[in-house]
């Protein structure tokens, strides 16, 4: 029994692994075409994210995004659907949140008002990710299609409501909320000062974990991934595939639209136009580097965060898009990596279990 | 038997001559040591149960497949392995079961796809619709070249097909169950057109399951089972009941009661349940009437079934596959609408309810495709046992791991399922305990009535006697099965009554005692007929 969690253990961290090693070979060249030494770069790289406060706590904060819109993505894969809408529905997240903290009065307790802008987040997320699914289940048209179409759709709508009826003048945000703010770590702990990190990497957490008991320890998990694993076979126990996709669409875009208070509530208390900024997309990355599994995704996301403030901190020796580039490159490197990896776990045991 | 699997003696060269074809896929031994033998001018018919190795062996004709072993000429010549591109040059042309057209694309720009007629470098449209038009007279059959094959029914689609083959030259035609989507007038109408291709030196194989349309148009019939050539007859020297046997692959029936004997098992309560008259409501598990169900292209797949079963009795549906069997366990598990008709369980209505009330309702289904619906591969042999159980083993939308572990040592106990670990992928065992999960999770639970669907298919011996043994079991703690199953032998071995599906209809019922392979075979083939209810 414990060997074969072994198994599994090896099996979901190996690839990753490889695909990592083939990320770093292929950055060294990368940065070697710059004449500069990697080692130099990679040292900076990781000074300028783990190696202080600042930078970490930018990782931090970075990471919280892309755990939820990770989530997103993976809770969607294991029902069997492509959710790529987690853009928009992490946007809809912090605009319905930031609507929410301007209505509240500066008077209501500030951890009730919190609480109702984080329901709202949820609730903006889960009206974006509730159409594709229904349009899928109701008259099947793919969900893939539907989210990026809904991405522009709702992008566009958000941007229009702040530019006509919202905006401060001279920019492209909201007002500041008047309650529902959420706390920075700086205030408690002063070294992380000046970075955006927040409590929001709490509810991050928190998400994660209910994500996980819900795929693997509920009726409803249970049901969601067989229908991810094999519609046919779910359908022939009992299970209504229809009913899972409405459910599974709209938890995914209700956790992508939880990662809207990471922006809103816990750094600029205002909704601004474009402060998605890809996080959205990049969680189908996280998604897939992550193996779909909470903690996977957790670390995934901690990684993506990384490179991503690493870029900024490497600059002055390569252009930051060599981030992206190796960024690319691991995605690709897991893609591939993940059932040749295994094939060679597999066959590499094959002598022993014999 | 009679006839042997070589050329009847003649020397001549032969249109298609394959010799010792072996075929492997992964664990699937699809074709080993397969022959056949295909004079020139001849329609020549390939039967055998789905899985028999048809399909492999006409692929290694067509070149899709390169044979492990084994020999292939056409025409005299050693062709072994060679590619699709060789295999259209020398004129083999296939037409699949399922159509490769262009719906968007017209008949004619269809048929001359890839060898399109060009004048000054550009597609000359004009005389593609000519020549297909040209093809079409001679051939006699009828097309539109100008329309578009998304308009088309399946029997015109079915005809571009031949047309396509034709129109690149084919001498050796191969029509892979062509019959499968076509209705009766259609079907009349292709018979004259291979007749004419044949008389005017075509040369044709049709792979068919369906023994009627094999003496009505063949010539020489070459029987596969198991990936192996088992006969080579003439039609006119045969029977339909003969190839049924040739099929099946079993010389003697074997009643319950026999094979209980030779199995040594004790058949308590035998005489509790052995009534075989329809009964009425009040004694019958399940009773449906008048079911109506759509098969693809809303064809009446299941047209019009009535019956019963009592409490400890099985009723067996012996049948020729394709003939409505799947649609007919489908629709009484809920997996399929129900168009129109009746359908009670212990007197009470079920025509409307879904899979999961209907399980509720204690109605039992061991699925025929255990991979595609029976189990879960990726899921542990605990979880599969637990699939469409799922609220039992919750509590308050939690799954009770204690429960379903419990659960899974009980039956991985009781059903003797190997390897005995309850948390490895289900997709890692062999495909007899795969099938002894199913059968444990489906007979361990309270039931009142269970749908069997090729409950042994693929299944090695052992777990055979097994599972036919916990059926038995059932039967005799008063459930109603039906079972359903393409081994006439086993429907034989285990039914109280037998009932006899023929294009979607039951066309006899008659006690097991009463029934033996020859008599059910006349009706299996539909050459007897006689609507039972």
């Amino acid at each position: 029994m414990s060997s074969r969690l072994r198994e599994q253990l090896e099996e979901a961290l190996f690839p990753p692994i490889v695909a990592l090693l083939v990320a770093l070979i292929c950055g060294d060249l990368l940065i070697m075409s710059y004449g500069q030494s990697p080692a130099t770069v990679y040292r900076l790289l990781l000074e300028g994210t783990w190696g202080n406060a600042y930078g970490f706590g930018q990782v931090l904060y970075k990471a919280t995004t892309l755990t939820f819109t990770g989530l997103a993505v993976s809770l969607g894969i294991r029902a069997g659907l492509f959710n790529v809408g987690a853009e928009s529905q992490l946007a809809a997240g912090g605009f319905v949140a930031a609507l929410l903290g301007l209505g509240l009065s500066p008077h209501l307790p500030g951890i009730i008002a919190i609480i109702l802008c984080i329901i709202a987040a949820a609730f903006g997320g889960a009206i974006v990710g509730a159409i594709p699914g229904w349009l899928r289940v109701k008259f099947g048209a793919h969900e893939v299609i539907v989210t990026i179409m809904l991405n522009f759709i709702v992008l566009a709508l958000l941007n229009y409501i702040v530019a006509a009826r919202l905006h401060m003048p001279e920019t492209l945000h909201t007002p500041e909320i008047h309650n529902g703010a959420i706390p920075r770590l700086d205030s408690f702990i002063p070294a992380f000062h000046g970075s955006a990190a927040n409590l929001t990497i709490v509810l991050a957490l928190i998400t994660a974990g209910l994500a996980w008991f819900y795929m693997f320890r509920t009726k409803r998990g249970f049901e969601l991934r067989a229908v991810g694993l094999q519609p046919d076979a779910a359908e022939y126990g009992g299970v209504s595939v229809g009913g899972v996709w409405m459910r599974a669409m709209i938890l995914s875009g209700a956790i992508a639209g939880l990662g809207g208070v990471n922006y809103v509530l816990g750094y600029k208390q205002y909704y601004e136009e474009g402060f998605a900024g890809g996080s959205g997309f990049l969680g189908i990355a996280v998604a897939l580097v992550g193996r779909n599994h909470p903690v996977g995704v957790v670390l995934a996301a901690l990684f993506f965060a990384t490179l991503s403030q690493g870029g900024l901190a490497i600059h002055a020796f390569v252009p930051k898009q060599m981030v992206e580039v190796l960024q690319g490159v691991v995605i690709l490197a897991v893609a591939m990596s993940v059932p040749e990896v295994r094939a060679i776990l597999r066959r590499s045991r094959k002598p022993v279990a014999a | 038997m009679t006839g042997s699997p070589t050329a009847t003696g003649n020397q001549e060269a032969l249109a298609i001559r394959m010799e010792g074809i072996d075929k492997t896929f992964g664990a699937v031994r699809a074709n080993r040591g397969a022959t056949l033998e295909v004079r020139p001018g001849e329609i020549h018919a390939l039967v055998g149960e789905n899985g028999a190795g048809k399909s492999t062996l006409m692929k290694v004709l067509g070149g899709l497949q390169r044979p492990d072993a084994g020999t292939l000429q056409v025409n005299g010549r050693d062709v072994t392995g060679w590619s699709t591109s060789d295999a259209i040059a020398a004129g083999i042309g296939v037409v699949h079961q399922h159509f490769m057209l262009v719906p968007t694309l017209t008949v004619a720009e269809n048929i001359v796809l890839g060898m399109e007629p060009t004048s000054g470098g550009r597609f000359d449209y004009a005389r593609a619709v000519a020549d297909v038009e040209k093809l079409s007279r001679e051939t006699g059959l009828a097309v539109s070249a100008d329309r578009k094959v998304s308009e088309l029914s399946v029997g015109e689609a079915q005809r571009v097909e031949i047309l396509k083959t034709l129109y690149r030259g084919a001498k050796i035609l191969v029509l892979d169950e062509p019959t499968a989507v076509l209705s009766p007038p259609e079907v009349r109408e292709l018979w004259t057109v291979l007749r004419k291709l044949r008389d005017a030196g075509g040369t044709i194989v049709l792979i068919t399951h369906r023994l009627d349309e094999v003496i009505e148009i063949s010539e020489t019939i070459t029987v596969m089972r198991a990936g192996q050539t088992v006969e080579r007859l003439r039609t006119a020297d045969t029977t339909p009941a003969q190839i049924a046997r040739a099929m099946v692959g079993r010389e003697v029936a074997l009643t319950a009661r026999d094979e209980a004997e030779a199995l040594g098992l004790k058949m308590q309560g035998e005489d509790v349940a052995l009534g075989f008259h329809p009964s009425d409501d009040m004694t019958s598990a399940i009773r449906v009437t008048d079911l109506v169900v759509l098969g693809a292209n809303k064809t009446r797949a299941v047209d019009g079934i009535t019956f019963s079963i009592r409490p400890g009795e099985i009723l067996g549906i012996a049948g020729v596959e394709g003939n409505g069997q799947t649609e007919l366990i489908e629709a009484l598990a809920g997996l399929r609408p129900i168009a129109s008709g009746l359908m009670r369980v212990n007197g009470h209505d079920t025509t409307l309810e879904n899979v999961s009330e209907r399980r509720d309702g204690g109605v039992s289904h061991i699925p025929e495709d255990r991979h595609r619906r029976g189990l879960i591969l990726d899921y542990s042999i605990a979880d599969n046992l637990v699939l469409g159980l799922q609220n039992e083993f919750a509590k308050r939308g939690i799954m009770d791991g204690d429960r379903i572990s419990e659960n899974a040592q009980k039956r991985i106990q009781d059903f003797d399922i190997r390897p005995p670990s309850a948390d490895l992928p289900a997709g890692n065992l062999s495909g007899g305990n795969q099938q002894k999960v199913i059968v444990a999770r489906e007979m361990g639970r309270a039931f009142s009535i269970l749908l069997a669907s090729q409950p042994t298919r693929g299944v090695d011996v052992g777990a055979i006697e097994f599972i036919h043994s916990q059926i038995r079991a059932a039967r005799v703690a008063g459930k109603a099965i039906l079972l359903v199953s393409a081994e006439l032998n086993e429907v034989l071995a285990l039914s109280d009554r037998v009932a006899v599906m023929y294009r979607g209809k039951l066309t006899k019922v008659i006690p097991a005692s009463e029934a033996s392979e020859e008599t059910l075979g006349e009706y299996m083939t539909g050459t007897k007929k006689e609507d039972a209810t």
